[in-house]
């Protein structure tokens, strides 16, 4: 390699050739699957393609249709909603809890199992546990108004407007477990050394958490980021286990959306118009954001 | 079993002139996952297997969302399986017109297909362009008013014989503490009681204006209205219901928790599974007790062309197997739907599913909207009754604007 | 090893914060259980626990009912009756179609799917993720922007694009096909953890190898996956979990015989029309999520120490 490197110009294409080869693989799933899968994708949100895919294009159709529906501006609200707080909560949970496993407690390994478990189990069926623990009629509602508080109401499920928080609560229960492993292992990474001189300028645990440690994780939150960000994107079981989007349309999600019109309405044109609007999205944000993150940086 | 494979190994190193005790695999995707449907896909099975061939079976539960997806990329994929269910209606149009289905004229003209099945509509969603492409198997129906008759005696009141007492009996049941109407919230399930409501009250005429002639006029017109008035009632009394899944619903009727569900035929097997009779312990109205007319909606299989020609022949044996009397018999009774054909009699039938055989047999059928619509329209449809009975907020007028607008643009 | 060491400093100074926050008139005693701060640290992960726990109470209570209890819809009351019939039901009874022999039917497909998968998706992804943090060319980070991208695409809407292109290959409704799909849709996030942990290594190491004419795959393998097998770890777990839980492109991609576990953990939960046996449906739950807990326990200490050697370092 160094001598390729060294002979310069002439063998450009096969310098470095190993990585190359090596790269083939990402380099054909990246162009053909993703790049190439999207763009099919987009050509064919121009078309009014039904049950199959076929060019019959029909211009902006499709995309006049679904800004008209109530129910895609509805998703759209709930995902920023449900998105932000997700985000949020997710970070402050699992940092709080990775914080407090790395408290050197006894049992660690069964409270980080307990904290796990939830992502191992299929949601088609812990949506239905939720379903019933968030009931008014027998889950949490029923038996605290049982022990005497009668006027208490907890219905987040059955409520159009605070659907979306019953949704996030059953969200936290299967993600955070996740993001508190990958905060601690980043917590069990910090320097020693760090505590150390944080001990002898005597600045208290919580400061030294929030100004120098956390700081310090940025590649961890990064990570972290990027896991938690898809998924809720992605975000779809978890929603059809619980509410089947409902109230009404009151917790739909874009994800969804796409789904329900690719699939069940057999109109691909207007699902792929959804996933358009979606991957744009998605696009805006990251696109630029991953480049400066991971192709600006030289190594070492 | 044995046998068979011996004998199929046999004819395969002994390579007979003819093709007897050619046992061939055919692969059948099918949605039907619980106890009573596994039952009644094993009767079908076994009558398949009895033709010398064999049955592969390749459940997916979860319908529309789930299973079919998956049976049309199998299709489009250029991999497909022998045969596959979908619903009665227009699920399969375009993989037909693309040439992916078998052409199944030929085993329908030899088993007189036109003249046996009943209703004729049911052979007429299978047909474009002159040839027959599915064969169908089961009709369930959707008119139904399932009522508790203990939450009637505890409310006080005689147990309803019509919607409309039904409605007038809602405010003792609420003040009994019951719960009216039972209604899950899954979108299809508004959809459904929506679609009853316009049949079995807005009559035979209203829905077919609507629906089958897709008049936009006549969807935002006066006899429309009244349908949404009827809906912003069963809106109220569905109020507080609080359960997703239909037989979740269902439960609750049958607790006596609600008064009733409007829900379909299949409705019944939670009630014989609880172990309730009919008349004593729930009662059945068929059209909402006002009109008596049922939907015929149900299940058909189609034949995705194979290039095999031994598979082929076994998918005509197949049809010919589905349609079939006996098979007809013993796989409805297992499911509990009614079968295709006129000429086969259910004496096992218990009272609710013998007004509905009644009913039918009167001719009082109408085209489901399943076969009258696009999936796309329905899932539209879907969508705007889902969101008016959850929230109070949209008036029974601006719901019937935008239903104008869905059958105004539907295909 | 730096962990421990690390972890025992992080308590010292815990132990100091603490000694200070706890300053009473006992003065020092070996062990304080009942600490300020214990009572706080343990209310608080306790109260946590039970959160994440009451979930799963409810599913083994409801696994351990008859049907005719669990219709009284107490859910939080446990079983009069306890009575295992659903576990039996679930792993070896239950019908799905014509098949009465429950989840024990897919399993060992769900293995054959799984292993496979799992070793050729991290074996493809941490030698791309080798690539991009160690022999980066022009336009690699290009690919892995638009890589980063794509873990954002709803599954789903890829199916058609990929059925055709598995079609064009010749593999669809094979199992290489199926190894082939996971690889696809493991790789973003995977490629992303691999790339991250290989930069944050030593990099007078990867200098010093190439120094003595060290090639490409002579460091890989002799340098960097000896002292990142933790990442490995990590991988394998994310990759379990998903692809054990995975039924969308199992079904899709197979045939009946050999559709994995979680097919019929669908037929048995998810029937639209028909009884719901919600006892037996928490049983085949608890089964099916048996495989993945049990690769988390196992390796829960290398999972973590893994990510700790640098993994999220970047």
């Amino acid at each position: 390699m160094v001598k390729q490197a060294a002979a310069g110009r002439p063998n450009h294409l096969f310098r470095n050739l190993n990585s190359k080869i090596a790269s083939i693989p990402m380099i054909l799933v990246a162009s053909v699957i993703f790049l190439g899968g999207t763009l099919w994708t987009v050509i064919y949100s121009f078309t009014n393609s039904r049950l199959l895919p076929r060019l019959n294009f029909v211009g902006l159709d499709q995309y006049e249709r679904l800004w008209a529906s109530s129910r895609w501006i509805i998703s759209i609200q709930n995902l920023a909603i449900y998105g932000i707080l997700s985000l949020i909560f997710s970070l402050v949970i699992g940092f709080v809890l990775a914080a407090l496993m790395d408290q050197k407690i006894r049992f660690e390994n069964t409270f980080r199992t307990i904290f796990l478990y939830p992502f191992a189990l299929s949601f088609i069926v812990t949506g239905l546990v939720w379903q019933w623990v968030l009931n008014p009629e027998f889950g949490i509602q029923s038996v605290v108004r049982s022990l005497g508080w009668t006027g208490f109401s907890f219905d987040p499920l059955y409520d159009p407007d605070i659907v979306i928080y019953g949704i996030l609560i059953a969200a936290l229960w299967q993600g955070t477990g996740l993001v508190m492993c990958l905060m601690l292992a980043g917590l069990r990474g910090i320097d020693e050394d760090i505590w150390k001189a944080a001990r002898v300028d005597g600045i208290p645990m919580w400061k030294t958490y929030l100004l120098i440690v956390i700081p310090m994780m940025r590649p961890v939150f990064i990570t972290t980021l990027v896991i938690i960000a898809s998924g809720i994107v992605k975000v779809y079981d978890l929603v059809v286990a619980q509410t089947s989007g409902g109230p009404g349309n009151a917790s739909e999600v874009p994800a969804k959306y796409v789904y329900d019109y690719m699939f069940q309405a057999q109109n691909l044109g207007q699902g792929f118009a959804a996933s358009t609007m979606m991957l744009l999205t998605v696009a805006i944000i990251i696109v630029p954001w991953a480049y400066l993150e991971f192709g600006g940086r030289k190594r070492g | 079993m044995d046998f068979r494979a011996m004998a199929a190994a046999l004819a395969a190193t002994v390579a007979l002139p003819f093709g007897l005790a050619n046992a061939t695999d055919l692969e059948v995707t099918h949605w039907w996952t619980s106890g009573g449907e596994a039952a009644a896909v094993a009767e079908l099975a076994k009558a398949f297997d009895a033709t010398g061939n064999k049955w592969i079976d390749g459940a997916i539960a979860g319908a529309g969302s789930t299973a079919r997806p998956i049976m049309i990329s199998r299709i489009t994929g250029g991999d497909p399986m022998g045969a596959t269910q979908f619903n009665h209606g227009r699920q399969a149009e375009e993989l037909v017109q693309e040439g992916l289905m078998r052409d199944l004229t030929e085993v329908a003209e030899k088993g007189k297909w036109k003249e046996v099945i009943r209703p004729i509509s049911l052979l007429n969603s299978c047909t474009i362009d002159g040839k027959i492409y599915c064969a169908p198997i089961n009709i369930h129906s959707w008119q139904w008013l399932w009522l508790s008759n203990d939450a009637f005696k505890a409310a006080g009141v005689p147990v309803p014989k019509n919607w409309n007492e039904f409605v007038a009996a809602a405010p003792a049941l609420q003040k009994a503490g019951i719960q009216p109407l039972a209604l899950g919230g899954q979108p299809w399930q508004a959809n459904g009681l929506f679609d009853t409501l316009t049949i079995s009250i807005g009559g035979k005429e209203l829905y077919e204006k609507v629906y089958k002639d897709k008049d936009e006029e006549v969807a935002a017109g006066p006899e429309m209205a009244k349908i949404f008035a009827a809906a912003d009632q069963a809106r109220q009394m569905a109020k507080g219901s609080n359960v997703q899944d239909w037989n979740q619903a269902t439960n609750m009727v049958i607790t006596g928790k609600a008064g009733g569900q409007i829900m379909g035929d299949w409705a019944q097997g939670e009630f014989q599974v609880a172990g309730k009779t009919a008349g004593t312990d729930y009662s059945c109205l068929p059209g909402l007790g006002l009109n008596q007319y049922l939907t015929t909606g149900g299940d058909a299989f189609y034949f995705p062309v194979l290039k095999d020609e031994a598979k082929s022949k076994a998918q005509d044996i197949l049809a010919e197997t589905i349609v079939d009397p006996k098979v007809q018999v013993a796989f409805n009774l297992k499911k509990g739907s009614v079968p295709i054909r006129g000429d086969v009699d259910i004496a096992a039938a218990n009272d609710c599913m013998k007004k509905g055989l009644d009913i039918i047999a009167k001719g009082n059928i109408v085209t489901s909207t399943d076969q009258l619509l696009s999936q796309d329209t329905q899932k539209q449809k879907e969508d705007l009754m889902s969101e008016f009975f959850a929230s109070a907020s949209i008036t029974p007028e601006d719901a019937q604007k935008r239903f104008a607008d869905i059958i105004g643009s539907a295909d | 090893m730096a962990n421990i060491s690390t972890l025992n400093t992080t308590v010292a100074g815990i132990d100091a914060v603490s000694s200070r926050l706890a300053s009473g008139p006992r003065g020092r005693k070996p062990r304080r259980v009942l600490s300020r701060r214990n009572v706080m640290l343990y209310g608080t992960l306790i109260v946590a626990a039970l959160y994440y726990l009451l979930p799963l109470y409810v599913m083994v209570v409801t696994s351990l009912k008859g049907m005719p209890e669990i219709r009284l819809g107490n859910i939080f009351s446990p079983p009069l009756e306890i009575t295992f019939e659903p576990w039996v039901k679930a792993w070896a009874e239950a019908c799905t179609g014509l098949n009465c022999d429950g989840l024990s039917r897919g399993f060992w497909n769900s293995v054959r799917i799984l292993v496979p998968s799992v070793v050729v998706s991290i074996a493809v992804a941490s030698v791309s993720g080798y690539a991009l943090a160690n022999w980066r060319f022009k336009g690699a980070e290009l690919f892995f922007s638009i890589l980063i991208v794509g873990a954002f695409i709803p599954y789903q809407v890829m199916i058609y694009p990929i059925v055709i292109v598995l079609r064009e290959m010749g593999i669809y409704g094979t199992l290489t096909g199926l190894v082939v799909v996971h690889t696809i849709f493991g790789m973003p996030i995977l490629t992303l953890l691999f790339r991250n942990y290989f930069a944050s290594l030593p990099v007078e190491l990867f200098k010093a190898a190439r120094i003595d004419g060290a090639g490409f795959w002579q460091i890989y393998f002799r340098i960097m996956l000896p002292m990142s097998l933790p990442i490995f770890v990590v991988a394998m777990i994310l990759q379990v979990t998903g692809i054990w839980n995975d039924f969308l492109f199992g079904v899709v991609f197979t045939r009946p015989d050999t559709y994995p576990m979680t097919v019929q953990l669908n037929n048995i939960v998810n029937s639209v029309q028909g009884v719901k046996e919600y006892n037996v449906n928490m049983a085949a739950t608890l089964l099916t999520g048996a495989v993945p807990l049990i690769v988390y326990f196992i390796s829960g200490r290398l999972f973590v120490r893994g990510i700790a050697a640098g993994a999220v370092k970047g």
